[in-house]
């Protein structure tokens, strides 16, 4: 059976590592947070958000969670903060603030 | 029973590919090797195997393909020369990283430039480094032999790498000769199902093939496919020699031709070994102490069994099918010289280059070779530590 | 007969020199000999000169080089008299045949001095009446036959027919003057 791949970090050995890399188990990104190099966060303001939905498909990091057709608050823990929604919103129910 | 045919070695391969009857075949055309893929099509549309067969627009495309079929959990290959393989460079390490047990049939040929289409083994040395098992074949018969062996290697647990079967293009690939085949039924036993235990189609398992390798683990995965290279070896001395049993035609790294009490000795590989072994005849019969040690398997190298093999001849010859133009020789020159001294054999050794884009290679150079080695050995004759073989000027 | 037999051929690209040097091949192979039948190999190009070697041998045949001092030369093209070499090496013990409607002493200027036997035929003459159109592939195989013994007659003959009744199963009204074609070819030489 496969290696599970949570069991491997930088100081495994050579044999301990999949052969060929493969990584078994699906969405593994998931459980990596890239939200930890965020500099920069969104803030989402839901009274002025009109639901238009045009931030989502912009999110590089699938950061903005839609569900029944209405996205709700950010995944902060995959959110690297880099502003492309708070850029597309035509409501202003995104801000950018310092840090995380 | 063997079955007595007489096929061009072209024709041989595709047969055991007909006889495998692998699931999927990605190719695109290119001298010398068209033949195989339009060969293992007309199979395919007589009903005599059922390989899905995938027309692709170029090289780079059938190694994609067929990196894609293999990791999807499907025994695949695909089939080329020449440029076709420079076309495909980049995939070649990504099916061996991949750990994925393709077979490649390499029908040798000259790379550009100038344009040509005849034999030399310029493309896969070039890829000597890429991570694959090559072995290589003197005729018909053993390009044949070597293709039903090489999912056996490849698919082994302990190796997961792709096999280049190699062969001398038009020497070999469009030369009709005999050849003994085995039964359909006994190939298939012997080669077996294709079993994967991880493959991307298995709906009961998540997966991801290829995944970017930060410097953290580049080098660690590196070396694992170093040691599959490694653990090769036995596997391929293994299945060799249970292929002897089922055939009667035994199979090593090398073949030793009257090499017991050689004094002097060529190395060489592929279709040359033959004429090679006709000038050891001669000039035994003249009572001359020659002999022949022929590659057969060059990744994994050998290194200790060649050295074995060679160390107690006087005068070595290696003789190179391409030049690696780094003013200093041929790769199976660099590599054997290597073994030698670190086996600290202190023989006379010279490299030779021979045959380049279909150069002929005659009875008469090989003798001019030997000639030359004891000329060196007891008169010390100078000659060159690297040099071309039928060279005019 | 020598251990090994070995046979050159010329032709023209697209004229079946290959053809019938694999032709070859396989009749000898059917009559259990080992054989070696391959083109020497450039671009294809109609017309080109071309050339194709066989051996023929008792035993297992090894060299896989060009072949330089054939015993027979097979010339499928006359017009390659005159740009090819073609008695190059050629044994004096051996034999030259070439496809011609000229007779061996109308030849023998255009071959170099060539001391050993020289045969003609003429495959256009002999392929129209038996077949109705030129292919020179069945009577040039007929020849070297005849010249080399490399196969005998009856022998060549019985492999030919179940060789164009497997080759021809949808045209068997050719195999005949195939047939024909061949046997004329041994009665003149």
């Amino acid at each position: 059976m496969a290696t599970d791949i949570s069991k491997i970090t930088e100081k495994s050995p050579w044999q301990e590592l999949t052969e060929g890399n493969k990584v078994y188990g699906g969405a593994t990104s998931v459980h990596f947070h890239t939200g930890e190099w965020r500099t920069n966060t969104p803030v989402f303001d839901a009274d002025k958000c009109t639901q238009c939905l045009l931030c989502a498909p912009v999110c590089p990091d699938s950061s903005i969670p839609v569900e029944n057709g209405e996205r709700g608050d950010f995944d902060l823990d995959h959110c690297k903060g880099c502003g492309i929604c708070a850029k597309v919103c035509p409501f202003d129910a995104i801000t950018m603030k310092e840090g995380k | 029973m063997a079955i007595r045919e007489r096929l061009s070695g072209n024709e041989a391969v595709s047969y055991a590919i007909k006889q495998i009857n692998p699931d999927v075949m990605p190719a695109f055309p290119i001298t010398p090797s068209t033949e195989i893929p339009q060969y293992v099509s007309t199979y395919i549309a007589n009903g005599e195997c059922d390989t899905e067969f995938i027309p692709v627009e170029s090289e780079h495309s059938s190694m994609s393909a067929t990196i894609g079929a293999s990791a999807a959990g499907a025994r695949a290959l695909t089939a080329t020369s020449s440029c076709g393989m420079a076309l495909m460079w980049e995939e070649l390490y990504v099916a061996a990283s991949n750990r994925l047990p393709i077979v490649l049939a390499l029908v040798n040929r000259a790379l550009s430039g100038p344009i040509n289409i005849n034999c030399d083994h310029s493309d896969s040395m070039g890829a000597r480094d890429s991570g694959w098992i090559q072995i290589y074949a003197e005729n018909n018969q053993e390009a044949y032999d070597n293709f039903v062996q090489a999912y056996r290697i490849a698919e082994h647990k302990d190796v997961h790498l792709p096999v280049m079967i190699c062969q001398d293009g038009f020497i070999t690939s469009h030369a009709v000769e005999n050849i003994e085949l085995l039964e359909d039924d006994v190939v298939k036993n012997f080669v077996g199902e294709y079993e994967p235990e991880n493959y991307l189609l298995n709906e009961k398992e998540t997966m991801a093939v290829g995944p970017y390798a930060v410097s953290n683990y580049y080098m660690e995965s590196r070396k694992a496919q170093s040691a599959a290279m490694d653990n090769a070896k036995q596997v391929i001395l293994d299945i060799g020699k249970e292929y002897g049993e089922l055939s009667g035609r035994t199979y090593g790294f090398f073949e030793e031709y009257k090499l017991d009490d050689a004094d002097y000795a060529i190395v060489i590989i592929g279709s040359a070994a033959g004429t090679t072994k006709d000038a050891v005849d001669k000039m035994r019969a003249e009572g001359k102490k020659v002999g022949l040690l022929k590659i057969r398997v060059f990744r994994p190298f050998p290194e200790k069994e060649i050295a074995e093999a060679l160390k107690n001849v006087k005068g070595v010859a290696i003789l190179d099918r391409t030049d690696s133009l780094n003013s200093h020789g041929g790769p199976l020159g660099s590599e054997v010289t290597a073994a030698l001294f670190n086996a600290k054999c202190t023989m006379e050794v010279r490299n030779y280059i021979y045959g380049l884009g279909g150069r002929d290679f005659r009875v008469e150079d090989a003798e001019n070779v030997f000639t030359e080695m004891e000329q060196l050995v007891t008169e010390g004759k100078e000659v060159e530590q690297y040099k071309y073989i039928g060279l005019r000027g | 007969m020598k251990d090994t037999v070995e046979i050159r051929w010329h032709g023209r690209g697209g004229q079946g020199a290959k053809t019938a040097a694999l032709l070859l091949a396989d009749v000898a192979f059917n009559t259990g000999k080992y054989v070696q039948g391959f083109p020497e190999y450039g671009p294809e190009r109609m017309g080109a000169p071309i050339t194709a070697y066989n051996r023929i041998s008792a035993n297992k045949i090894r060299v896989h080089s060009n072949i330089y001092d054939p015993d027979y030369v097979v010339v499928v093209d006359e017009t390659l008299l005159d740009s090819v070499d073609v008695t190059k090496g050629l044994n004096p013990d051996g034999a030259i045949v070439v496809n011609t409607a000229k007779k061996p002493e109308d030849i023998m200027p255009h071959l170099k001095g060539y001391e050993g036997k020289v045969y003609t035929i003429d495959a256009h003459r002999i392929s129209v009446a038996t077949l109705g159109k030129y292919f020179p592939n069945s009577p040039m195989l007929a020849a070297i036959v005849a010249i080399s013994g490399v196969v005998d007659r009856a022998t060549f003959l019985k492999e030919m027919e179940n060789s164009y009744k497997h080759k021809f199963a949808k045209k068997p009204e050719v195999i005949e003057g195939n047939m024909n074609a061949l046997k004329m070819v041994l009665q003149e030489l």
